[in-house]
């Protein structure tokens, strides 16, 4: 799969959510995405940058944007966390450990086409969704 | 800090989301706003979100509390503007905004908050 352009950005304050929010637009923008695909992808990643912010201790999120055979856009976000002990569970809408909703990983997983997470107790948690244009 | 600034105009209070709030800023808005209704004794409240790029859940969530908490002070919310993207990104997302009540534009916003506080007077004047 080729792989036009890929950059690392930082989550580990709350201003790094917004910025996260930002490059995703731009780069749905630059691949052409329709209104509602980018606004998809940008709540999605507003939701998981959250989450490695808030359970993960703060991460980062690698952009990474794919060219051929189809353009899209893939998000890796990665923390070095307490990880999940039940991913099933945790994908579980209203399910939460913290004082949110639970929609955070529920909700990111219906707004992308492929979602992967990856997460063991104590080692972290790596979770990378991708949207196809 | 940033700060969302909170109009006061007659019985209602204005806000305009124009910033992309990070989440302490929705959380400052939410604590403003309940303490300006108690303060002036507003009977409603209007958020324009039409600048909002995209409502995640949490700023959902702020929207709901801010509605359920005016409402326990006796104030109607109505969030206006939403954005058709928005709208259908939210829903997917798995929040519909139950208790919060919407309209198009600002002029269909002010129009139900003014209805709502009519009808209310009119009820509480055929008790007399």
């Amino acid at each position: 799969m080729a792989v036009t352009s890929s950059e690392t950005i930082p989550v580990i304050s709350e201003s790094d959510v917004v910025s996260v929010r930002q490059r995703v637009r731009e780069a749905t923008s630059r691949l052409g995405f329709t209104l509602v695909d980018q606004t998809k992808m940008v709540t999605a990643a507003s939701e998981l940058a959250r989450n490695t912010l808030i359970h993960g201790g703060g991460g980062a999120m690698d952009l990474i944007m794919l060219n051929g055979p189809r353009l899209g856009l893939r998000l890796v976000f990665a923390d070095k966390g307490p990880g999940i002990s039940d991913i099933s569970l945790a994908l579980r809408d209203g399910f939460t450990t913290g004082s949110g909703l639970g929609l955070g990983l529920g909700g990111a997983k219906r707004l992308v086409n492929d979602f992967q997470i990856d997460s063991k107790p104590g080692t972290g948690t790596k979770v990378t969704v991708t949207r196809w244009k | 800090m940033d700060k969302i600034p909170i109009l006061s105009m007659g019985e209602f209070l204005l806000v305009t989301i124009q910033v992309d709030m990070h989440d302490r800023l929705a959380m400052t808005l939410q604590d403003d706003l309940t303490s300006r209704i108690s303060e002036t004794g507003a009977r409603g409240v209007l958020i324009d979100i039409s600048s909002l790029e995209i409502v995640d859940s949490f700023i959902g969530r702020m929207l709901g509390n801010i509605a359920a908490m005016s409402r326990v002070l006796d104030a109607e919310t109505v969030v206006v503007g939403m954005r058709p993207a928005v709208a259908i990104t939210l829903v997917e997302l798995g929040m519909s905004l139950a208790g919060v009540k919407t309209a198009l534009n600002v002029d269909a916003g002010m129009e139900l908050l003014q209805t709502s506080l009519g009808s209310d007077e009119e009820m509480n004047g055929s008790y007399v």
